[in-house]
């Protein structure tokens, strides 16, 4: 027992004595939170959008200096044919077109509808998503201001409730400003801890293997899992504290809600802690230098980043990519955070995580230790 | 206090140790002599522990490598071929961190490694990757030597230290000797021989010899010669052509001559002399274990 005890003050002592590595193991989940949540925003701005007005009336006019006072949009001016409009599309210094057809004004105030036409450039994706839905939205207010205003006029003097319609009002639970700080800095957090779980963790015990020293512990009284357990602890207490870093930020500098309960919180974070030594333990097991670790660890870490629904929603992935995510820890996890920390949620919501992660926990470090225990 | 009995492994297609048996004595220098590539650090790790053997059996202070080897490792010091410690750890913490490992202290065990320690205290607070190379061995004696080991395997622990630390490094074994320490070393340098109280030669996994340093010279029984010529280049030609030649080896600036029984100095020079050579120097000499081992090798 004692020696595992000196083991981990060993490992204490030559991680101190690591300036670079422990100052990026503090300074990076402040910067990369702080980094990520600004830089991975959904928010669409300046987006580019030209004019091509074949009626050149006052509603015509009125539907452009819609989108020419609105922050998203970037008003690149009036073109005077279509043609000309689609080469900037082709340059790229446009992402929409709008184009106004002749007697717009005319058609909105006789049949009381018209049509404009929106070309959106897709060459990223969601940006063209987004960047179509404002400008709909904004011609949907148009239209609204045009009809209120003409309500007064309408020859059948048709009953203003009627003319309104019904109104959908959207309301954001858990996330009312749909501010996608709040949303992603609770997936940052535990992203972080697979990286310095994991890879930390893996590339540290294979560099023993590379200097040797691993066998010449072998040849000492020390047990295997004495050694494993020396090697992972600090880890975890350092992810630790990275944790409590991480949200620290995310309290004070991103103000993102704590709903849930700090203490479950912390309990799924070692959990998945261990988890990801665990990872790390297994990568090490099959690897002979920390090259190696590295490539495994970083496949590894991509998968499960790009997959985990960090940035994208993992309901709206294909089929198999979702049966593939049903083994990704970091999908579980994020999950939990975003739960428990904006929702409020208790252990008992989240069982299904809880247990699937502690299954998962439970597999890889026995894998890992099976696996130490063959080579050994 | 070693006891080695028909010890085999091979990794795949390689046998490395094959069918290998000698026994150590307590408080022996043994001598394990071998090129590179022999099989010396595999029996090595055999015996430490690191590896099992694929037949055969081996005890080591009465434990089997196999059955006992927990016990064992309380016993056995190891310093491997390669320098193992950490090198952003100081020189005073890495052996104190050995010393905790098998649950003793510096202290405990000073006498064993004073002598060696002395010549590291200076740098006792200096990272162990920052030692020259001389140092770093001594430091890594003392942490094989920290928890008073019965049997201390060292394997080439001379390899790329230069002459003057390979001299002091064979004193300082002369002087854990009479601490009573068995003492198995394996060197691939021939010279280093005649330190050890007994000697092994070991070829391409087998044990070729196993005797005293003098034994094994006397074992040599052709007649052998030292010569040397102007055209040491041109000789060593000539000679392998003679009738009279066995084998001719380049021994630093003599050839070392094997001959067939019968060849007298007078013989050779009478041939050599024919072939216009001159300075010639022929001496009788009496075989070292390098050309013990050669010859033995040639057998093999």
């Amino acid at each position: 027992m004692n020696r595992i005890g000196f083991m981990i003050e060993k490992e204490f002592k030559q991680l101190f004595r690591n300036k670079v590595l422990w100052r990026m193991m503090l300074a990076a989940p402040v910067l990369q939170l702080i980094l990520l949540a600004n830089a991975a925003n959904f928010e669409v701005k300046n987006i580019n959008i030209v004019v091509v007005d074949q009626d050149h009336t006052t509603y015509a006019q009125r539907l452009t200096g819609k989108f020419r006072y609105i922050d998203n949009f970037n008003f690149r001016g009036y073109r005077p044919a279509t043609k000309l409009a689609y080469q900037e599309l082709l340059a790229g210094t446009a992402d929409v077109i709008l184009v106004i057809p002749p007697h717009f004004e005319r058609n909105l105030t006789t049949e009381n509808r018209a049509d404009v036409q929106l070309l959106v450039s897709a060459i990223d994706g969601t940006k063209a998503g987004i960047a179509s839905v404002y400008a709909q939205t904004i011609i949907r207010s148009f239209n609204a201001d045009i009809r209120t205003e003409t309500i007064g006029t309408t020859p059948d003097g048709v009953a203003p409730e009627r003319m309104a319609g019904l109104d959908v009002e959207n309301q954001y639970w858990y996330n009312p400003r749909l501010e996608y700080k709040t949303f992603m800095v609770p997936g940052i957090l535990f992203e972080l801890l697979l990286l310095i779980g994991s890879m930390i963790a893996a590339l540290n015990i294979v560099r023993e293997k590379e200097i040797g020293t691993q066998e010449q512990l072998n040849v000492t009284p020390i047990r295997k899992h004495e050694f494993i357990i020396g090697k992972l602890t600090p880890f975890v207490l350092i992810g630790l504290i990275q944790f409590t870093l991480g949200l620290l930020v995310g309290r004070f500098v991103f103000r993102i809600p704590i709903e849930g309960s700090l203490l479950l919180l912390y309990g799924f974070a070692f959990l998945f802690l261990l988890l990801c030594v665990g990872l790390g333990l297994l990568i090490s097991a099959v690897s002979n230098t920390q090259q190696q670790a590295m490539f495994v660890v970083f496949f590894c870490l991509v998968l499960f980043i790009l997959l985990s629904g960090l940035f994208s929603s993992t309901d709206d992935m294909p089929q198999w990519a979702q049966i593939i995510n049903t083994l990704n820890p970091l999908k579980y996890i994020i999950e939990v955070g975003r739960n428990v920390l904006l929702k409020g949620s208790t252990l008992r919501d989240m069982q299904t995580q809880f247990f699937t992660l502690l299954a998962m926990t439970i597999t890889l470090i026995g894998l890992a230790s099976w696996r130490y225990k063959k080579v050994g | 206090m070693i006891h080695i009995q028909n010890i085999a492994k091979a990794f795949g297609e390689i046998h490395a140790v094959q069918d290998v048996s000698f026994d150590v004595a307590r408080g022996e220098l043994f001598g394990l002599i071998g090129p590179d590539g022999a099989g010396k650090t595999t029996l090595f790790k055999i015996l430490v522990t690191l590896l099992l053997p694929d037949s055969g059996s081996a005890t080591v202070a009465g434990r089997d490598v196999v059955q006992d080897f927990r016990a064992l490792r309380q016993m056995v010091g190891y310093m491997p071929g390669r320098f193992s410690l950490y090198p952003d750890l100081s020189v005073e913490e890495n052996l104190a961190f050995f010393a905790t490992v098998f649950g003793t202290t510096i202290q405990e065990n000073y006498e064993l490694i004073r002598d060696i320690y002395v010549q590291l205290e200076p740098f006792k607070n200096r990272r162990a990757g920052a030692l020259s190379g001389g140092m770093k061995q001594k430091l890594a004696l003392c942490c094989a030597l920290i928890h008073k080991p019965d049997v201390l395997f060292l394997d080439e622990p001379t390899t790329g230290v230069d002459a003057v630390s390979r001299k002091e490094f064979w004193e300082m074994l002369q002087s854990l000797k009479k601490h009573g320490l068995t003492i198995l070393v394996s060197t691939p340098y021939m010279d280093e021989a005649g330190q050890c109280d007994r000697i092994a030669l070991m070829q391409n996994g087998q044990i070729l010899a196993i005797d005293t340093p003098t034994g094994v010279e006397n074992r040599f029984a052709k007649p052998l010669f030292a010569v040397r010529a102007t055209n040491i280049y041109r000789l060593i030609q000539d000679l392998r052509q003679a009738p009279f030649t066995i084998t001719c080896y380049a021994f630093g600036e003599f050839l070392h001559l094997t001959t067939q029984d019968g060849v007298s100095t007078g013989t050779i020079d009478t041939y050599l002399t024919e072939r216009h050579h001159k300075q010639l120097e022929i001496k009788p000499i009496r075989a070292g274990i390098e050309d013990s081992f050669m010859d033995l090798m040639q057998h093999a």
